[in-house]
């Protein structure tokens, strides 16, 4: 694939945006593809929104906005509400099972995984339910290649969480299921 | 014949002959007990920047001082001068400017700089009244003159400047006039030797506009009123608020040591380098 | 990964705009900076406090951007190659000094993440509306240098260049960013340390006296008379001779006054403007600068894709304006279309050079603060040549 264009989309809190810098980050660094990655949130800086676009792409990006997403991670209601109209008419959506209870009819290409129980009860640790997105992304859509991903978790999350980080993509990696 | 030269011209840039203060201003005196006092430290003109603003005041140091002097925008000396301090740390930075200058527009940096403690001496010369622009209130204008902007007499409240900046955080703040020309000449010493923020507080006359103003007229009327109405510190802070209205309270508010801004960069660079340096030889 | 505490962080790596020109102030030899907290350009004072004391500089987080741009100055005479960082808000404060800068031949850095205004306006939204006001927000009659990157990666290299230029011209130069790339992450390559070519600026030796030196107003640029050497520098912005001293009377020093610093910049544009052209045989071609330079080639691929014969000039420099290089392609093309990510702030200057020899129209993004979508110029671009 030329070029990918990714929305994802949560609320305030729940790391979409970290998602996407790992994304691009592991796409640019370890890949060694093009990627670009921008952001935008609501002031309060739990609880709000927040989505992020990344752009990966085998040649240098242009025009680094992401309009109409081939693919869009959904970690919230509100994701959907915001943002899956703009998603490509055979783009893939991939939910938070457990977040997500509603989705449009016009939608095919649908994934899901309880990332937030996975990240709850298996990881005893509800901030790596973004992890867990971006191990479903990778086994959806290989879009970057596992190893270059599991290298950039390593390196963005603090030191010593980097098991419990991995073990979450891991689980998300393996989860995630076409109903 | 022998023309004896002033003691302190050899401070001052040989091309400049001339002042640009009217007959009577206070700023001479100001500017002597700023040379002298750099005269009896003992220290070289080299040593010093001289940052100045907008105003009459502000003319003390450029163009006559023979040093390395900034001349800047309106309120904003202090500001410079906290660039330059930070650039030069071993260098001695003066800021030499107005009550308008650096209580009106500039109050703000005033302030910060005080709280900073940032290692500035800072001759702040009140004359009470806009001098130069043509007399108008400024912040240090005494309650119900009437100058050219407060026809029916001011309603506002003045600045007490030396306490302000005390209670800002300096580590030195002293006010004298220039009827106290030693005594003024001692702080501004003990100002330059201060490793901190150091504020001298210079009422001085302006018989042009003041004296206007006031009524008070010549030079030598507001100097007998200074002399009249001065009060020391120490004898003040026994008195009754109400025997002090009217007065100037003049000697020195603070004489501190406490860590001071370009210390604490220099100290936090030094560790840095060692940290560094550590990391290379593991 | 690179050690932190080296001053060039030699290698690839995926950040925002924003750190980038930090990185490209620290390799570039900034040693003072001063900022004042404002989005979107936060991140690059916040990285600057990190990074500064480990390489010998110095940050203050000043109390308002007047003090900020004012500090910076003063640091720049005292030796130090200085910046400041804000949003167009801290721009207009800052302006009254951005003059005294102008009239000081003060070499700094100004770095602009616009976002879009008037006013408070949104923050976090990028949107080139700075662009008149760098140039002419300031009273009296100037010049200054503006540059205008399109990606996080020159944010790195025209942060360098800024400097460079500044050292070498002494005078403020500015670095017009936006909050859509100051945030942006992208792949951005820092060279080795001796790869990058940095420049000092010259001070002058021997005399003590400025009447017998010529520290301002020389076309040529002048050597500059820091602080704390001996050298008894009289610095004022007020109307001044070429020896610095204050001169209120004279005429013909206040003609110089204004003039010089300007010729200064007139004499040696063709050294550093730089623009940036594909396809130079298009007989449309679509000018533009900053972030949306982007849309701008990816609108002319994709008309090219459809048999359009379209071409782009980017300004990697917008002051001092590239008229000569405007002039150049109006001769060669039948339209030119301006995209901005504005309402049209270069409009009039292209206008100016160009309306005599071609077609020129101007393209504002569909939505204010959403740069263009190359769909959206492609459609105007054949309005323009049907």
């Amino acid at each position: 694939m030329p070029q990918t264009d990714l929305t994802i989309a949560g609320v305030g809190g729940q790391g979409s945006i970290l998602a996407g810098v790992i994304l691009g980050s592991a796409a640019v660094t370890y890949d060694h593809k093009y990627a670009t990655q921008t952001q935008a949130y609501s002031s309060e800086l739990r609880g709000g929104f927040a989505a992020t676009w990344v752009i990966i792409s085998d040649e240098p990006i242009e025009f680094p906005r992401v309009t109409h997403p081939d693919i869009l991670v959904a970690q919230a209601q509100d994701s959907i509400t915001r943002f899956v109209d703009v998603l490509k008419p055979d783009g893939i959506l991939i939910v938070d099972d457990d977040m997500v209870r509603e989705i449009p009819d016009k939608i095919k290409r649908i994934f899901k995984v309880p990332a937030t129980s996975i990240a709850r009860n298996q990881m005893k640790a509800p901030v790596t339910a973004n992890m867990v997105m971006l191990g479903a992304l990778c086994q959806v859509t290989a879009v970057v290649s596992r190893q270059a991903l599991e290298s950039a978790i390593v390196q963005a999350v603090p030191k010593g969480k980097d098991r419990l980080n991995l073990e979450a993509f891991n689980w998300g990696f393996e989860k995630v299921q076409a109903p | 014949m022998s023309v004896s030269e002033h003691p302190l011209r050899k401070y001052t840039r040989r091309h400049i002959t001339r002042t640009t203060t009217c007959p009577g201003c206070g700023i001479g005196t100001v500017s002597q007990a700023i040379l002298r006092a750099i005269d009896e430290l003992g220290l070289d003109m080299d040593d010093f920047v001289f940052v100045s603003g907008i105003g009459c005041s502000a003319w003390i140091p450029s163009p006559f001082y023979a040093a390395d002097t900034l001349h800047t925008t309106h309120g904003r000396p202090i500001a410079f001068a906290t660039g330059v301090k930070l650039g030069l740390p071993d260098k001695n930075v003066m800021v030499v400017s107005g009550d308008g200058d650096l209580t009106a527009i500039g109050g703000n940096h005033l302030i910060h700089a005080a709280r900073r403690n940032v290692d500035l001496t800072v001759v702040l010369v009140n004359n009470g009244i806009y001098g130069m622009t043509g007399g108008q209130t400024a912040p240090t204008t005494p309650r119900g003159l009437t100058t050219i902007t407060s026809p029916y007499g001011t309603m506002e409240h003045h600045f007490d400047i030396a306490p302000m900046v005390a209670a800002a955080g300096a580590s030195f703040v002293a006010r004298w006039t220039t009827y106290h020309p030693r005594q003024m000449t001692r702080s501004i010493k003990k100002g330059i030797q201060k490793k901190g923020f150091a504020l001298i507080e210079a009422v001085s006359q302006c018989p042009v506009q003041y004296g206007k103003a006031s009524k008070l007229g010549s030079a030598v009327r507001i100097l007998e009123y200074f002399k009249e109405n001065s009060v020391r510190i120490d004898k003040a802070r026994a008195m009754e608020a109400e025997a002090l209205a009217g007065k100037i309270i003049v000697g020195e508010w603070v004489d501190i040591a406490k860590a001071e801004l370009t210390q604490e960069w220099t100290e936090l660079r030094r560790k840095l380098r060692e940290e560094s340096e550590c990391h290379k030889l593991i | 990964m690179q050690d932190k505490r080296n001053r060039v962080l030699t290698g690839t790596h995926f950040e925002m705009g924003n750190w980038a020109c930090t990185e490209g102030a620290i390799a570039a030899g900034c040693t003072f900076a001063a900022g004042y907290p404002i989005t979107p350009a936060s991140e690059v004072a916040n990285h600057l406090a990190a990074r500064l004391p480990r390489v010998g500089g110095t940050f203050l987080q000043s109390e308002d951007e007047i003090s900020a741009v004012c500090a910076a100055i003063g640091a720049s005479w005292a030796g130090c190659k200085a910046m400041t960082v804000t949003s167009g808000p801290g721009i207009s404060l800052m302006q009254e000094n951005i003059g005294f800068a102008v009239a000081t031949e003060t070499p700094l850095v100004i770095v602009d993440v616009q976002r879009l205004g008037p006013s408070t306006g949104v923050p976090s939204v990028g949107l080139a509306g700075d662009i008149v006001q760098v140039a002419r927000g300031s009273h009296g009659d100037y010049q200054i240098i503006a540059l205008c990157p399109e990606s996080p990666q020159e944010m790195f290299d025209l942060t360098v260049q800024a400097f460079n230029l500044a050292e070498t011209y002494r005078v403020p130069v500015f670095l017009m960013a936006d909050g859509f790339i100051g945030h942006m992450r992208e792949q951005i390559v820092i060279p080795p340390e001796g790869e990058l070519a940095i420049k000092q600026r010259k001070i002058p030796a021997g005399s003590t006296s400025p009447l017998e030196r010529r520290d301002f107003q020389d076309v040529d640029v002048a050597p500059m008379p820091v602080f704390g050497r001996g050298l008894q520098a009289h610095v004022t912005s007020s109307c001044h001779d070429e020896h610095g001293m204050r001169n209120l009377s004279d005429p013909a020093v206040m003609h110089q006054y204004v003039m010089r610093p300007i010729e200064k910049i007139r004499k040696h544009r063709d050294e550093f403007v730089q623009v940036q052209a594909d396809h130079p045989e298009a007989k449309t071609a679509l000018v533009s600068y900053g972030t949306v330079s982007r849309s701008a080639r990816a609108a002319a691929r994709l008309a090219r894709r459809q048999g359009l014969d379209v071409g782009t000039l980017r300004l990697l420099t917008c002051w001092p304006f590239p008229d000569k290089e405007i002039r150049r392609l109006a001769a060669k093309v039948d339209n030119l279309l301006v995209v901005e990510n504005n309402t049209g702030q270069l409009y009039p200057y292209i206008k100016a050079e160009a309306a005599h020899a071609c077609r020129v129209a101007f393209l504002g993004p569909q939505t204010l603060g959403q740069i263009h979508d190359p769909e959206f110029i492609l459609s105007h671009i054949k309005e323009m040549i049907a």
